[in-house]
């Protein structure tokens, strides 16, 4: 029984407080937008979870690609961890978008490509639980997981172009002038420092997480192992 | 049961006859005849097989044309197909009865070779398996293009839509349907070997199609409604590119798929 490493539970404590620090940057610190109001600091978590979230799937492909090269179980369970921590950050982002949106656009939703693709990704990451789900063996569990994330990966960004061409209404807030009209905005400095720390608290709280999840992953393995031992 | 002693005809016949041959047999000094067959003959092998035990029973096809046939019938009446509203969602109506006949026939073609132990002997046979993926998903795009064939017409027929005889037309559905169908055939392999099979192809495959789907929604919508050729560009493209990287990705992955 492999205790508690002391770096994570330093990185526990430091969670918390960047995501208390991120808190009062957000609602606090940063400066009303003048249009949207109060409404607008949504904006701090939504983009620092929808970060981590994307971030996450990209890591759980990477992860499938290396499983499948090395077959290393270490690889599957980062996976795992990687995608259920995303998928959790992904359904926040979409409910603070949500949020957002409701004043802003006067719709809780609406099929925007971004709006969409989110959609979309959430639920390829829901049946790539229900496909592991229905496997016993972990090996093909495993497998099968990192073919699927693969191919999850692949489809997502084309899934965004394709609705692309339809229609978006989404704001570009990053990299974009002429977004005013869809709700978007230009930052101050006070929003940048908020902004950016946001994105660097929640990829803090992120990295804690799926090393929770990586943990708890051994932990689980090892107890089906000390089960199979039991009963033979 | 034309699948099961087709099968065990054609393992006999490598296992026995080419196989242990060829432990006789210095490998140059083989007769010709007994080599490994070429990736093309193994895919056109399995598409051979999968045609022909199809044709005598007809099963997958005449489930599949049925199903269509009511999901026809269902849009009729769910969205009241008069004239105006078919200009704007004949596309829809006809990719959306596609793709849930499409499941039905790749999930029935995999699990015929599953529960009668089929894949394993194919699985067995000295060819390369991606030789067993090319020929699963070009039978399996075979009943897809039959079953279009048949759809197509009578939908004309029945809504006096001839606009959709245009060689474009056709062709944005051939490219729809040449991903669809290899992403399917993929995820139809993973989905047989699961506890809750059937049921898992839909929730697995569409969210991973929706780009084929919808690009060829859009491409074919546009040509019935007279796009330019500029307009439908960016769909077209879209789908030729979502074609290649996943008949790319189903053939470097499948390997990974079937072992054992």
């Amino acid at each position: 029984m492999q205790s508690k490493p002391i770096v994570l539970s330093i990185l526990d404590v430091v969670s918390i407080i960047v995501l208390g620090v991120a808190a009062y940057l957000a609602l606090v610190f940063a400066p009303t937008e003048l249009v949207m109001g109060d409404v607008q600091r949504v904006f701090y978590f939504h983009v620092g979870t929808a970060w981590v979230g994307l971030l996450g799937f990209i890591l759980a492909a990477i992860a499938g690609i290396a499983y499948l090269t090395t077959k290393d179980m270490k690889w599957d369970r980062f996976e795992v961890a990687a995608v259920e921590v995303s998928t959790m950050f992904f359904f926040i982002t979409i409910v603070l978008g949500s949020i957002w949106a409701r004043p802003v656009w006067n719709t809780w939703w609406t099929w925007d490509p971004r709006l969409t693709t989110a959609a979309v990704t959430e639920l390829i990451y829901i049946a790539y639980f229900m496909l592991r789900q229905g496997i016993e063996d972990p090996e093909k569990r495993a497998r099968f997981g990192a073919v699927y994330t693969l191919l999850g990966g692949l489809s997502a960004p084309i899934t965004f172009m394709v609705i692309r061409l339809f229609r978006t209404i989404h704001p570009v807030v990053i990299g974009s002038q002429s977004a005013e009209a869809q709700g978007g905005f230009s930052m101050t400095t006070d929003m940048r420092t908020a902004f950016f720390f946001s994105l660097f608290a929640f990829t803090i709280i992120f990295i804690d997480l799926i090393w929770h999840r990586i943990r708890l992953g051994r932990l689980q393995d090892k107890v089906e192992e000390l089960k199979l031992n039991l009963s033979l | 049961m034309a699948t099961k002693s087709k099968m065990i005809g054609n393992r006999k016949l490598k296992v026995g006859g080419r196989k242990s041959s060829a432990f006789r047999f210095p490998p140059s000094a083989a007769p010709r005849f007994l080599a490994k067959p070429t990736f093309f003959k193994a895919t056109m092998a399995i598409v051979q097989k999968d045609l022909a035990a199809e044709f005598r029973s007809r099963e997958l096809l005449s489930a599949m044309l049925v199903f269509s046939m009511l999901v026809i019938l269902i849009f009729n009446f769910a969205l009241e197909l008069d004239i105006k509203v078919r200009q704007s969602v004949t596309a829809g109506v006809l990719w959306t009865t596609f793709a849930f006949a499409g499941t039905l026939g790749l999930n029935r073609s995999m699990a015929v070779e599953k529960d009668r132990g089929c894949l394993d002997g194919l699985l067995l046979a000295p060819v390369d398996r991606s030789a067993i993926f090319f020929g699963k998903a070009i039978s399996n795009l075979a009943f897809m293009l039959i079953v279009e064939a048949i759809v197509l017409p009578l939908y004309a027929l029945l809504y006096n839509e001839v606009r959709i005889f245009q060689p474009a037309f056709l062709g944005v559905i051939l490219l729809g349907s040449i991903g669809y169908i290899a992403v399917g055939t993929l995820l139809s392999a993973m989905s047989v070997q699961t506890r809750t099979r059937d049921v898992l192809l839909p929730i697995l495959l569409f969210p991973v199609a929706i780009p084929v789907l919808l690009a060829s929604v859009k491409a074919s919508g546009g040509l019935l409604n007279n796009a330019t050729f500029a307009e439908i560009l960016t769909p077209l493209n879209l789908l030729i590119v979502y074609d290649v990287i996943f008949i790319a990705v189903a053939f470097m992955v499948f390997d990974f798929v079937v072992e054992e």
